[in-house]
């Protein structure tokens, strides 16, 4: 079913469960890399995805913005049914939705302006090209890029190139922010400050973020609840207490790394 | 008495028969992936063909990208096109005037400099120089982009990749190619009358007029056409190797080499076919 009311932030409350996922299975080839797995991520929530490498942690996020077909399963979305989803009804549902990409995904290019520009002319169609101004010099203070405008990605630290990234994202203000290991190859300190962005992005726009990582460190400081996958499917859920606590070996391991 | 055969008898133990059955049903199974392969491959193209056609007559044409792209190509190659055209006419005049000196037809030059260069010489070579150059760019372009999840990004971002980065790129091929072919011809001619000077003389005025009264609008237009063809397959095969490109920076050499190999082929191709359409139709 196609929900055609605009989803607000305020909207967004009737929301319980901005995403639920039941059952969902997706394998290649003769590997199955999700088991029936079913998850909900609840309304103004940062929901952390633990698990080892080839855990399906990737998968699970690209199927929720279908970038990948799922092969059983359902998946909602602010009340919609991805699989069922037209192109035109994929593209507006994809609209609310922030996708930070493992690699930055900044358009090499373009410069960090044009980056910005690119998603805000073709979602946010109605601003002039004062607004657009404004608001990227806005959002790029925001992450501490303020006099980065006109450079390339190139000429980027990695983690200033994951501030960008992050920038072009909650640029149009999504209402779902997704992070697929948004502090790998990153150092401690650079990778403590992107945690503090995620956690301020989740006050100041009021995203519900399900963050993809297998740094415990990201996991403690930005997680409300968090999910440990293992061989694609659920094997923990629970708080950061629950998991520090728990006397599980394959938990403790993880952790004391 | 016993009947002799001229055939001896051989006996083959049933593991050698077992062993050889394995090994067929192998070899079998393995030819079977390979077309397997490569019928998922045509499909794959057929698929992203029809794309691109629906994409470029959709509503949100991207016209900045597209002229963006028409510079690019046009101004990038136009370097390789001048040297490769003033070359081109220059080696034809120089091959030729030997030949046409002894039968005595001299002046018959620069018509058929220009003719060979107009109908076949200056689109085929220029074709095959913007499959290197323009095809391999876009092969290798488009895979990075691919590897490094730019194009994922640009997708949940609502925009359709196909349209913003494939549709613009093979239309501005389409609309690039017959005008660096043109260009390429006319500097072709004035490489052949710098070479037909260089041995002889010949006055600029006189050798234009001979050799565009060897040309007429029939020489010129089928050529001109098929340029047009020359683009948008070297465009969409450039396109569709750096958009299937695979994972890994290994994939994104293979992607712009296999775009070189097949738009250069497709080249060759659809000038076979235009040269026995030309023919039938005159």
């Amino acid at each position: 079913m196609t929900n055609n009311k605009p989803v607000t932030p305020e909207s967004q409350n009737t929301f319980n469960s901005v995403i639920e996922i039941n059952n969902l299975s997706k394998g290649f080839a003769e590997q199955q890399v999700l088991k029936n797995l079913s998850l909900e991520l609840h309304n103004g929530e940062n929901l952390v995805i633990l698990g080892k490498s080839g855990s399906g942690k990737s998968v699970l996020i690209k199927c929720i913005v279908r970038l990948l077909n799922s092969d059983y399963g359902t998946i909602k979305v602010l009340g919609e049914n991805v699989n069922e989803l037209k192109s035109k009804g994929l593209a507006a549902l994809r609209k609310k939705i922030g996708f930070l990409f493992q690699s930055g995904a900044l358009y090499d290019s373009m410069t960090i302006k044009q980056n910005l520009e690119f998603p805000l002319i073709r979602i946010k169609k109605k601003l002039t090209k004062m607004e657009r101004n404004k608001k990227i010099e806005e959002v790029l203070e925001n992450v501490g890029l303020a006099n980065t405008l006109d450079k390339m990605p190139s000429e980027l630290s990695g983690g200033m190139q994951k501030r960008a990234s992050l920038a072009r994202t909650i640029i149009v203000d999504p209402l779902i922010m997704l992070y697929d290991e948004p502090t790998t190859g990153l150092d401690p300190v650079t990778s403590d400050g992107i945690s503090a962005l995620i956690n301020d992005i989740q006050k100041k726009y009021k995203t519900s973020s399900i963050i993809i990582t297998h740094d415990i460190e990201c996991a403690r400081a930005t997680a409300d609840r968090i999910i440990m996958l293992k061989d694609g499917e659920v094997y923990l859920e629970g708080t950061i207490d629950d998991f520090e606590n728990s006397t599980d070996e394959l938990i403790q391991s993880f952790f004391k790394e | 008495m016993e009947k002799k055969t001229p055939f001896k008898k051989v006996t083959i133990s049933p593991l050698v028969v077992k062993e050889q059955v394995i090994r067929l049903g192998e070899k079998t199974y393995k030819k079977t992936q390979e077309a397997n392969v490569f019928f998922v491959g045509i499909g794959d193209f057929i698929l992203f063909f029809w794309q691109t056609i629906k994409e470029t007559f959709s509503l949100s044409f991207e016209f900045n990208e597209f002229l963006r792209q028409c510079f690019q190509i046009g101004n990038k190659t136009l370097p390789l096109i001048s040297v490769t055209g003033l070359i081109m006419g220059g080696v034809l005049t120089i091959q030729s005037r030997p030949v046409l000196a002894d039968f005595g037809a001299l002046s018959l030059l620069p018509g058929m400099v220009a003719s060979s260069i107009i109908r076949e010489m200056g689109p085929v070579i220029t074709a095959l120089i913007c499959a290197g150059k323009i095809g391999s760019g876009m092969g290798a372009e488009l895979g990075s982009m691919k590897v490094s999840e730019q194009i994922d990004a640009m997708e949940v971002s609502s925009t359709h990749p196909i349209r913003f980065l494939v549709v613009t790129r093979v239309l501005a091929a389409t609309l690039m190619i017959p005008i660096l072919v043109l260009y390429a011809d006319a500097l072709g001619i004035m490489g052949s009358w710098a070479a037909a000077n260089i041995k002889g003389s010949v006055s600029f005025v006189l050798f234009f007029n001979q050799a565009f009264r060897a040309i007429d609008f029939i020489d010129f237009f089928p050529a001109l056409i098929k340029t047009f063809f020359f683009g948008a397959a070297i465009g969409l095969m450039g396109c569709y190797k750096g958009y299937s490109a695979g994972q890994g920076t290994k994939s994104v050499g293979i992607a712009a080499n296999s775009a070189v190999v097949l738009s250069s082929l497709l080249v060759i191709i659809i000038d076979l076919i235009a040269v026995q359409i030309t023919d039938m139709l005159l």
